[in-house]
């Protein structure tokens, strides 16, 4: 592949599927004599079913089944029920409860499945639902984590340990110093798309499964797992996923209940969970509150930063995530302290949301950064470059490539930067009081292991294969444009298949790692095709006998010397000489040792121009610009949507999204669209997004970083460095609702 | 919460004694069966199969060009009959609620939630599904400017955010972006493509294609 040249923007590969409705997501499969799931939650928040009425239910028109933890089918890979140690003493800190769904009368929390009715018909299932009837024997739910601060653990886990590099108080005797506090709301990731499972047992340890999972291969391996069968004997299919934003990182233990209930009733089985339902059965971003310290000389060079975080996990299952680790590498400072606990509560267990922990984090950060800047009089942007680092300080390593300042001065120049005023509260234009703020973002740079195969025919078509699912980003046209790139083979000719376990194993989807792990299989495997074409058309008798590898060229299907293009021959016509039909390679990709003498992160800066109405407490964002500093740009057009959709998703961040809890009842009061805000048009502006698209020269063969990640992580911190620099208001909570705004007036 | 229970009851009851109606009485007598074949009748659920057939109503559609004859229960949503009896798949369900726009199709022209829409109310009305709009080799302008100007990523709310928006240039609603953006504010994108299904409306408006 030719490094140093751009790609072109080319069309979605499945665009014309998704806009004609033929785009099939695992809802949208239909099997002979197909029974309906519907899931009865659980009316508080913790205590024990003390009795449960499924008569009616099972006596309803078309019921074909009630399933409690009377009488769950068993699932082998599963510890026996713990059963009767709900009026136990409280769990021990060191004592994790187990969460095993329909397996015992314990609840844990709000929305808990306490029954699954099947019936031939979805209004059937629905109906016979309703007339399940249970009673509890309730105790007080701790779902507030605000209360339960100091019950902060140190989760024993890897990367989550306390860090510290010069001295921990080295903030403290900085001239100008900053402690402020930040907390981030339960938000949850409402893909549009409901969560849900269709499974079928094809004979008596042989399963096919539709799934709505960003890793088909995980499904398929929990659910080996799950009923102790040969995962060979298991088919997990998702082409199409209907958004996933994290909650499909996780088999959740709906569909595995889904899965054994399918095999006692001897029938395919259908679950779709209610929109209520995504807010407590398939993970959140965590409720998670912040502490930062930082101290600066006046020269605004920072002397030390403390940041600590605590997040709220379930009773029975420990989540974390890399909330603290940007202020260990971000910025050239001696003295860095961080870290992060977490509190068990009665709720259901969070999972990484879009951005995940660093997202969290980035608004902490980058909002104290803004802080600082004002205190020391400085531009944000020309505090940051003080502070900037060409080295990462927390591993005392060279980046793999960082073009950050590139990114802050185009970021800069789009927006308009030049018209800020530093000083706050200083533009207005008519009723509205007019901002600017930015922020930095960053996240990991992975290369996992990913498998690909791809099969050259002799008529010229080439066709890809891996299980990679394509959740949105367009990962099925970057792996068409890296074929491509390798081979020449015109993109129409071009045919990618994925999302089925069928294909050659590759990652979940994921951690904005999927261009540079599956599109590096695809490289890999494409590169062999070319090397045997090559190998075959320099050998005795062929046109090009005699010529050297390195000398050849191949695109359209043609292999020419570079620098005499009549010197060529046509690859169809080399494979028919060499009786070959197709050329089959397959590639199993992963980085090398070299790797680890870096540190990999995709960096974004944004952009955004706010107006805040004084008298209602409005904000809206009225233009942002979005800057990516990931690598190589493989599909240009789908990394714009990416970075828009970050923006779109930042907005609802930073305005909007906020899950509430009525901590009397320790449920959500808001679990629906119309009350849960999620971004919608009208809240959203026209979006200028900037690619750097320079390739990094360490990570993998096509220079690509990931982009799903760093479109969101700090977006929400330019948004409330703008509220303040329109209106002198600083809000540390998110969202900035109009509240919160005159409130601090 | 009590209201929602208190209708639950009454469903219940009603239902109750539908059941008992049918097992107690006429209509297996109507059958000439005597007891002990009335019995084993109710144990093989024929009174399911009977009840079944009084719970379902005639309703005739045109559905994209086609009308349909059909027999349905009274409960059953617009949403759910296309896409668990009709296979019209390309409809979504995202909330059942009316809150996100991904059912949107067209009755009689007008952009409708077909979740909030139980089907037997679209008697003797015209349907229009994503399906019915335009094909894979014969896509509706709006098709072809989803595509071009990339205004979505997974595809969930497409074929309802590209329904809502034909209807919103037919309303008149099209004419600027920011009139687009309110005209459009039902139909939720989780990916975040507004701006550029904005740019898609905006050039199939002034396009002036017949939409």
């Amino acid at each position: 592949m030719t490094k140093d040249l751009k790609n072109p923007p080319i069309d979605r590969i499945d665009g014309r599927m998704k806009v004609t409705g033929g785009a099939q997501y695992f809802a949208d499969f239909e099997l002979p004599n197909m029974a309906y799931c519907v899931i009865v939650g659980s009316e508080i928040g913790r205590g024990t079913i003390a009795s449960i009425d499924t008569k009616k239910a099972q006596g309803a028109p078309g019921v074909l089944g009630v399933f409690t933890h009377q009488n769950m089918p068993p699932i082998p890979g599963w510890d026996a029920p713990v059963g009767g140690e709900a009026d136990g003493p409280a769990p021990k800190p060191d004592t994790k409860e187990k969460y095993r769904i329909l397996h015992t009368p314990k609840i844990l929390f709000d929305g808990q499945p306490i029954a699954m009715v099947v019936a031939d018909s979805y209004e059937r299932a629905t109906y016979a639902a309703s007339l399940v009837k249970a009673t509890y024997a309730k105790q007080a739910a701790r779902t507030d984590l605000e209360k339960h601060l100091a019950e902060g653990i140190a989760p024993g886990r890897p990367g989550s340990s306390d860090y510290l590099r010069g001295k921990a108080d080295g903030y403290q005797s900085a001239p100008v110093t900053l402690e402020a506090n930040y907390t981030i709301p339960v938000e949850v990731h409402n893909p549009m798309e409901l969560h849900g499972i269709l499974a079928h047992w094809t004979g008596a340890d042989s399963l096919m499964i539709y799934a709505k999972t960003q890793g088909v291969n995980a499904t398929q391996n929990a659910m080996a797992e799950a009923f102790k069968i040969d995962p060979k004997k298991i088919h997990v299919h998702t082409e199409f996923m209907g958004g996933g934003f994290g909650m499909g990182l996780r088999t959740w233990p709906q569909e595995t209940a889904v899965v054994a209930i399918a095999k006692k009733i001897g029938r395919p089985l259908k679950l779709v969970v209610t929109r209520n339902q995504m807010f407590t059965l398939v993970g959140h971003r965590p409720y998670t509150v912040q502490t930062i310290n930082m101290g600066a000389d006046t020269n605004g060079k920072l002397i030390g930063i403390a940041h600590a975080a605590t997040a709220e996990t379930a009773s029975y299952e420990d989540f974390t995530e890399a909330t603290v680790n940007m202020t260990k590498f971000m910025y050239e400072c001696p003295n860095v302290s961080t870290r992060y606990r977490i509190v068990r509560l009665d709720r259901s267990v969070p999972i990484w949301m879009r951005g995940p922990g660093e997202a969290t984090g980035a608004f902490a950060l980058e909002s104290a950064m803004d802080e600082m800047a004002h205190k020391l009089g400085l531009d944000p942007i020309e505090f940051r470059l003080r502070n900037y680092t060409e080295t990462d300080p927390e591993h005392n390593r060279p980046y793999s490539s960082k073009n950050l300042k590139e990114a802050y001065q185009r970021g800069a120049e789009a927006i308009g930067w030049n018209k800020r005023q530093n000083q706050p509260a200083s533009q207005r234009e008519g009723d509205w009081l007019i901002g600017y703020g930015m922020s930095t973002g960053t996240f990991n740079a992975f290369r996992w292991e990913a498998s690909a195969r791809a099969l050259l025919n002799a008529d010229g078509s080439l066709t890809i294969q891996s299980a990679v699912t394509d959740i949105g980003p367009g990962t099925g046209t970057a792996l068409t444009m890296i074929a491509h790139n390798v081979l020449g083979v015109p993109l129409n000719r071009i045919k990618v298949a994925y999302g089925d376990t069928s294909l050659p194993k590759a990652p979940t989807q994921g951690g904005s790692a999927i261009v540079s792990a599956v599109g590096s299989a695809v490289y890999d495997a494409c590169t062999k095709i070319k090397n045997q074409l090559v190998e075959l058309a320099i050998k005795d008798g062929s046109p090009l006998a005699g010529r050297q590898a390195d000398e050849l060229t191949l695109t359209d299907g043609v292999l020419f010397v570079e620098k005499e293009p009549e010197k060529k021959i046509v690859v169809s016509e080399l494979m028919w000489t060499n009786n070959l039909t197709v050329v089959d390679k397959s590639a199993d990709s992963k980085g090398g040792p070299e790797l680890g003498k870096y540190s990999m992160y995709s960096f974004s800066v944004h952009f955004v121009q706010v107006r805040v109405n004084p008298l209602t407490g409005v904000v809206r964002v009225s233009k942002a610009v979005s800057v990516a500093d990931s690598g190589r740009i493989i599909s240009p057009k789908t990394a714009a949507s990416q970075m828009i959709g970050g923006v779109a998703g930042g907005i609802g961040m930073a305005l909007t999204e906020e899950a509430v809890i009525d901590h009397r009842f320790g449920r959500f009061v808001n679990n629906n669209l119309a009350d849960y805000h999620v971004a919608v048009h009208a809240d959203v502006p026209a979006i200028e997004t900037i690619m750097i698209d320079k390739p990094d020269p360490i990570i993998n063969p096509m220079g690509a970083k990931g982009m799903g990640e760093i479109a969101l992580i700090g977006f929400a911190g330019a948004v409330a460095n703008a509220v303040f620099n329109a209106t002198g208001q600083r809000v540390r909570d998110l969202p900035i609702t109009p509240d919160k705004l005159l409130r601090t007036v | 919460m009590n209201q929602h229970e208190h209708f639950g009851d009454e469903l219940d009851s009603s239902d109750s004694s539908r059941r008992n109606f049918l097992k107690q009485s006429s209509a297996l007598a109507a059958l000439a069966l005597t007891p002990a074949a009335a019995n084993a009748a109710i144990h093989n659920g024929l009174d399911e199969k009977l009840a079944a057939a009084i719970e379902q109503l005639p309703l005739q559609v045109d559905i994209n060009g086609t009308m349909q004859k059909l027999s349905i229960e009274p409960r059953v949503t617009l949403l759910d009959l296309l896409r668990e009896q009709l296979h019209l798949t390309g409809t979504k369900k995202g909330c059942d609620h009316g809150q996100c726009g991904a059912c949107t199709v067209h009755v009689d022209g007008q952009r409708v939630n077909s979740c909030l829409t139980l089907a037997m109310t679209t008697e003797g009305c015209k349907v229009t599904t994503i399906e019915g709009l335009g094909s894979v080799d014969q896509m509706h302008p709006m098709q072809e400017a989803f595509i071009k100007h990339d205004g979505f990523q997974c595809g969930y709310c497409t074929p309802g955010q590209i329904m809502s928006a034909v209807a919103c240039i037919r309303e008149g609603h099209a004419n600027n972006p920011d009139e687009i953006r309110e005209y459009m504010s039902g139909n939720i994108c989780r990916c975040g493509a507004y701006a550029n299904i904005v740019d898609a409306i905006m050039d199939v408006k002034q396009g002036g294609a017949r939409v």
